[in-house]
């Protein structure tokens, strides 16, 4: 049984609280990391993050890229879509093809 | 390659030759399967991404009016007890030897109006609104998360299956052609020394009996 999580701004993840997902809000840098390791640790199976603390955790979420949980998706937050998701299926092309083909 | 030039290397070397073509034409096919179903999950990967990304901007739209409407204290009530919890059962799937994850949600209550945790007479409107477009992407999402990981997984492997068939095509291949090209040719340059030689021999032995 694995559970699923949202990370992000308070204001961006509050919504998914109503869905039974398991929100972990974070303010900074700091306590990102913090709480990203520990649902890392954790039997989560999927963790969406907003995009721009997808950023923030660009190392952390680039060591998961291998593992099959778990599933790091970056969603746009409150502040609007950054197209830092786009541009993560534009990379796994990029890596499997060789160029950009997709338009 | 740095061998010996003889019979046996040559029979060795051919018999990887042969194995070295296999790999690199079972590796290619396995690169091309990969590479079909790869490109098939990232259109589903884009087109749900764009999906989940507007139905997203959209909630965090009716959210954003509900915190202007209702106080921060009673928006941040209705949703501090959420009663329904969701949890997901991971299931594996084997693609071409990779294991990607599936994910299939379960609900503690089957009742879809459990996301509802609050009274309605005392919220906003909008905030139902906010809750229902995020509950009608939440498949939509799991489903993204299933998409955006194997194809994650998909492009590694590919990656690495990549880098064998050309290791094999442009290193191996050649490199075993060449050696055995290497040692015919020694061997045959033997065989005709030994041949020249032999003719002299005869040619001397003929010359001195006759002189005898």
């Amino acid at each position: 049984m694995y559970k699923l999580a949202v990370l992000g701004d308070k204001e961006s993840i509050c919504g998914f609280a109503c869905l039974g997902a398991e929100t972990v809000s974070v303010y900074d840098t700091a306590s990102a990391k913090k709480e990203f390791k520990r649902l890392v640790n954790e039997n989560y199976g999927v963790i969406y993050v907003t995009e721009f603390y997808g950023e923030v955790l660009r190392e952390e979420i680039s060591l998961l890229e291998n593992a099959v949980t778990p599933a790091v998706i970056l969603i746009p937050g409150v502040k609007g879509n950054t197209g830092k998701g786009m541009e993560n299926i534009g990379k796994a092309v990029e890596r499997a093809v060789g160029s950009l083909i997709l338009d | 390659m740095n061998v010996n030039p003889t019979r046996m290397e040559l029979t060795n070397l051919k018999r990887k030759l042969v194995t070295a073509r296999r790999g690199h034409k079972l590796l290619k096919d396995k690169r091309d399967e990969l590479m079909r179903q790869f490109l098939e999950l990232v259109k589903e990967n884009k087109s749900l991404r764009e999906r989940v990304e507007k139905a997203i901007a959209e909630a965090n739209k009716h959210f954003s009016m509900a915190s202007a409407s209702m106080s921060e204290e009673s928006l941040a009530v209705s949703l501090m007890m959420p009663s329904q919890r969701m949890s997901i059962e991971v299931r594996e799937k084997n693609i071409m030897s990779v294991k990607t994850p599936v994910f299939v949600p379960e609900y503690k209550f089957a009742d879809k109006g459990e996301i509802y945790s609050y009274g309605l007479a005392f919220t906003s409107g909008d905030l139902d609104e906010g809750v229902k477009s995020l509950s009608e992407i939440m498949p939509d999402m799991l489903r993204l998360a299933e998409v955006e990981k194997t194809c994650q997984l998909l492009s590694s492997e590919i990656e690495k299956t990549r880098r064998r068939v050309n290791a094999l095509e442009y290193v191996m291949i050649p490199d075993y052609e060449d050696t055995i090209k290497y040692i015919t040719m020694k061997l045959d340059e033997n065989d005709r020394s030994n041949t020249t030689r032999l003719m002299k021999i005869k040619d001397m032995m003929l010359q001195t009996s006759q002189r005898i």
